[in-house]
């Protein structure tokens, strides 16, 4: 395409919002888009109708700018698209598109504000458009919080809508016909003879004439795929061996590189000897990197047994040792200099406490490790005025800018291709290992690199979950929940993982309260208090962030105050919610589980509740006590999520939310000596095995007002469902995880 | 050393000690087996030797003495093999990191139980880490592939 056209379609290539029925164009939309970035980088023949299509003579280019973890995005945003644009979207080739600002995330901040999910006062209104506003100015282009459906629902149906009504438009122009007279149907405009002109055939004319202006979304009823079970786009990839991650990738004259640095992070490396690595076969150079040693090599097992092989003289740990200290400095944070927020406060806590009689309890959450299966692996290469990095992360504009800096590059000169990402769970919200891979490359230019880490280096690496204790107090009346009052003292996720990314964190870390403050009970008396612990070791967002501990808190302690109450468990959170789709998603469970019908004995069930990213969750379990240990026979969660896209992929998001909370539970910590994580390889870090797992009935309820994303809310319920179900089963009330030191499991 | 991969046969200049995972990967460019932990503890290098299922992390090169099956070799997307076909119905993978090996477990584990309980399943799959926690739609997955397999 000529530059004269692309210039003259960034001027009207604005972008579209939704209102009741329609779609308005003007200063608001272009207030919401930039530039359509897929302009700058066309081949001949190629139009982009959109940020979010392109089409050239052999086919359809579906723009999915949300990375896939694993969680199905790539499939459910191609389905969102091609919903719209009327296309099969198993016959569209899908890509990441380019690290842009155009591709902004607009909901993703609101987790970072006090805002509850349930709240519609102004200031919660208020919040929200702010968290769009940043997300716009700061471009950020990033993929988490459960945010991609939520976000993209009617951005890429409008993108999809805008392409279909250019095309027609391209029609209307070859054929002189009227917009009345054509119709659209799997990849083709239809004329009134039923002739059909591919989607395909259009593009060159497309590209020639201005975006549609004005178009309507079908209504749901008109939905071929969305609402219905679809066919996810990867399975035939995965299934056969063939679906390329960045562990994969091969191009002519690249070299293997692995790392080592120290596991006490941020220790440093005081020196090292690699004499006989240097020797051994394949290798190629020990280079220094920032804090330890990277080995190139021409394959993978030559550079880890080399990486092996040298020996480093580490420097000693930046943060307190030992996991015992650590919970010590944890313990110690509970003072008025500590305190970071109160968002929750009704009635009078100190009050009601006073009248006791006072029951107490204290929790204590590990240190959790991501460890997704594909590890840390990115493939780079640097010539004198361009980086190429193919890697799968959930931050592109931020890896971006950072290796920009780092290279001394423009920014428009790294060029950050998105991949599919062997699982995450958080852990490539960071670029640690993309730095590292960019070190050597600046050593090795023109040079393409693989960079894989070993297991070991993946596990001592990770950037876990904080520790945390939460200290709880309360009263009951006969019957009733009087007093709630829990403290939960952790370190700061958003300190530590935004330094990295060199953002500021301004305010209180809601993390240290998430799951557990924005809950919907009207407990008379009922108190959230956040306690922020010094920085210890380096820790980041893991699946459903501050909820997914803090939920073993709120709801095992909600379970022992019921025990106190001698009341129902379930149904004193039925009686003290508030809000309607989680009283629903409530009751469905006790409807699912036969809440309250007699087990026999050495069962028990447990019931727990949490309302994380918007989503109302509840989830029960049910265990029986046997000789070889706790055996989990059946699991029943019901969660809302205002509308379910895709009925078979979010039952696959909640059972593997749920097996991912329950097997950390049981199984799952990371303990420190000297610094460094002493679980280093999955024989110490189970998680969950199929032996372990219960059957799971999911039901998705829809009665929440706003679209949701459902990848993390079945994660917070699962630990505190389990320890309640197996204090129902033994009378053992365990608060501690992982729940294997307390117990066994078959 | 001589190789027979997916019915072709290579011969490759490595250690005796390389793991096949790494001849497969590295040397041959096969990358449907998955480096997860290198110890034999995730399954996701899981091939096989003359129909039997390996961790190839932990197998030697120079003992490998068989024909080597890989997940690019027991069916490919035109022609998919009957547990393949399995999975992608019922939608099992969600990374699908951890899959190439849990098919092969999965097919070699049918190959000689083809009529199995949930408690074999549980027994013959549970050496396989998958940390998406597709575990309940494997054992469907493995119960379908058992019924399509008799049918042919």
């Amino acid at each position: 395409m000529g530059r004269v056209k692309t210039i003259a379609r960034r001027s009207f290539l604005i972008g579209s919002t939704a209102i009741a029925g329609g779609v308005i164009f003007g200063t608001y939309q272009y207030k919401r888009e930039g530039e359509n970035p897929l302009l700058t980088d066309l081949k001949p023949g190629e139009t982009a109708i959109t940020p979010y299509v392109k089409i050239d003579a052999q086919g359809i280019t579906l723009i999915t700018p949300r990375a896939d973890v694993g969680q199905g995005a790539w499939s459910m945003q191609a389905h969102l698209i091609a919903e719209e644009l009327d296309i099969d979207p198993a016959t569209a080739t899908l890509s990441s598109g380019p690290a842009d600002a155009i591709y902004y995330n607009g909901v993703v901040g609101v987790e970072a504000m006090p805002i509850a999910a349930t709240s519609e006062t102004m200031l919660a209104r208020t919040g929200r458009g702010a968290a769009d506003v940043i997300g716009k100015f700061l471009g950020l282009h990033i993929t988490g919080g459960s945010s991609t459906v939520p976000d993209m629902y009617d951005r890429l149906r409008m993108a999809g809508a805008v392409a279909r009504e250019t095309l027609i438009k391209a029609a209307m122009k070859q054929t002189g016909l009227r917009r009345d007279q054509l119709s659209t149907e799997n990849g083709c405009v239809v004329l009134p003879d039923g002739l059909k002109i591919e989607y395909i055939d259009l593009a060159t004319i497309a590209a020639e004439i201005p975006p549609a202006q004005t178009v309507t979304l079908r209504d749901p009823s008109q939905w071929r795929y969305l609402t219905k079970p679809q066919q996810r786009t990867d399975m035939v990839a995965k299934s056969t061996g063939t679906q390329d991650y960045g562990i994969d990738m091969w191009m002519d004259g690249m070299v293997i590189a692995t790392t080592r640095t120290n596991p006490a992070i941020g220790g440093g490396l005081i020196g090292f000897e690699a004499e006989s690595a240097r020797k051994m076969r394949g290798i190629q150079a020990i280079l220094p990197i920032t804090g330890g040693i990277a080995v190139i090599a021409d394959n993978t097992w030559r550079a880890f047994q080399a990486a092996q092989a040298v020996e480093c003289d580490w420097g000693p740990a930046p943060y307190p040792g030992t996991s015992a200290e650590q919970f010590e400095v944890v313990a110690s944070s509970f003072t008025d200099d500590h305190q970071d927020s109160r968002l929750k406060d009704q009635g009078d806590v100190a009050e009601a406490l006073r009248h006791g009689p006072l029951i107490k309890a204290e929790y204590r959450i590990p240190y959790f490790a991501h460890a997704p299966l594909e590890p840390m692996s990115v493939v780079v290469k640097m010539s004198k005025q361009r980086l190429d990095i193919w890697t799968g992360t959930q931050i592109p504009r931020f890896v971006q800018a950072n290796m920009a800096r780092l290279t001394e590059l423009a920014a428009e000169d790294v060029h950050v291709h998105v991949l599919m990402s062997g699982g995450s769970f958080g852990r490539r919200l960071e670029d640690d290992y993309i730095a590292q891979a960019v070190e050597i490359a600046m050593q090795l230019p023109d040079t393409p690199i693989k960079m894989i880490w070993q297991r070991e280096e993946d596990f001592t690496h990770d950037f876990p979950r904080p520790l945390a204790i939460a200290r709880a107090y309360g009263t009951v009346t006969s019957g009733a929940i009087d007093a709630f009052d829990l403290s939960i003292a952790a370190p700061s996720v958003a300190e530590s993982s935004l330094a990295r990314l060199r953002q500021p964190a301004i305010g209180p870390d809601v993390a240290i309260v998430a799951g557990a403050w924005d809950q919907p009970f009207s407990i008379p008396n009922y108190r959230v208090t956040g306690y922020r612990a010094p920085p210890m070791v380096p820790i980041s967002s893991w699946r459903s962030v501050g909820a997914s501990g803090n939920s073993f808190m709120h709801e095992s302690f909600f379970d022992e105050l019921c025990d106190a109450a001698g009341t129902d468990p379930l149904a004193e959170r039925l009686r003290l919610c508030w809000h309607m789709p989680s009283q629903k998603v409530l009751e469905a469970v006790g409807e699912m589980s036969d809440w309250g019908s007699d087990l026999g004995p050495g069962r028990g069930r447990g019931v727990a509740f949490t309302l994380s990213f918007g989503v109302p969750v509840a989830e029960v379990v049910e265990v029986t006590q046997t000789d070889q240990g706790i055996r989990i026979d059946r699991a029943y969660v019901a969660a809302d999520v205002g509308r379910v896209l895709d009925p078979k992929n979010f039952e696959a998001q909640v059972q593997g939310g749920m097996i991912f909370g329950l097997g950390h539970a049981m199984n799952c910590e990371l303990t420190y000596e000297d610094g460094v994580p002493q679980q280093d390889n999955y024989h110490a870090y189970q998680g969950m095995r199929l032996h372990q797992t219960p059957e799971i009935m999911v039901r998705g309820l829809e009665n929440g007002a706003k679209i949701r994303g459902i990848g993390e809310p079945a994660v917070p319920p699962a630990a505190p469902a389990l320890a309640n179900a197996i204090f129902a089963a033994t009378g053992k009330r365990i608060r501690e995880l992982p729940l294997s030191k307390s117990i066994d499991f078959v | 050393m001589k190789l027979t991969v997916d019915g072709t046969t290579h011969e490759v200049d490595v250690e005796e000690d390389m793991p096949l995972l790494w001849v497969l990967r590295d040397e041959l460019g096969i990358t449907g087996p998955k480096y997860g932990c290198g110890i034999a503890q995730c399954g996701a290098c899981t091939v096989h030797v003359d129909g039997v299922a390996v961790r190839s992390c932990q197998l030697a090169a120079s003992d490998v003495d068989g024909a080597v099956t890989t997940i690019n070799g027991l069916g490919i997307p035109a022609a998919r093999h009957a547990v393949q076909e399995a999975w992608i119905e019922l939608q099992v993978a969600q990374c699908g990191y951890c899959q190439s090996g849990q098919i092969m477990q999965a097919a070699a584990f049918l190959d000689v139980n083809s009529s199995p309980t949930d408690t074999e399943i549980d027994a013959a799959m549970s050496g396989n880490l998958c940390r998406c926690g597709t575990y309940p739609r494997i054992r469907e997955a493995v119960k379908s592939a058992a019924l399509k397999l008799k049918a042919t």
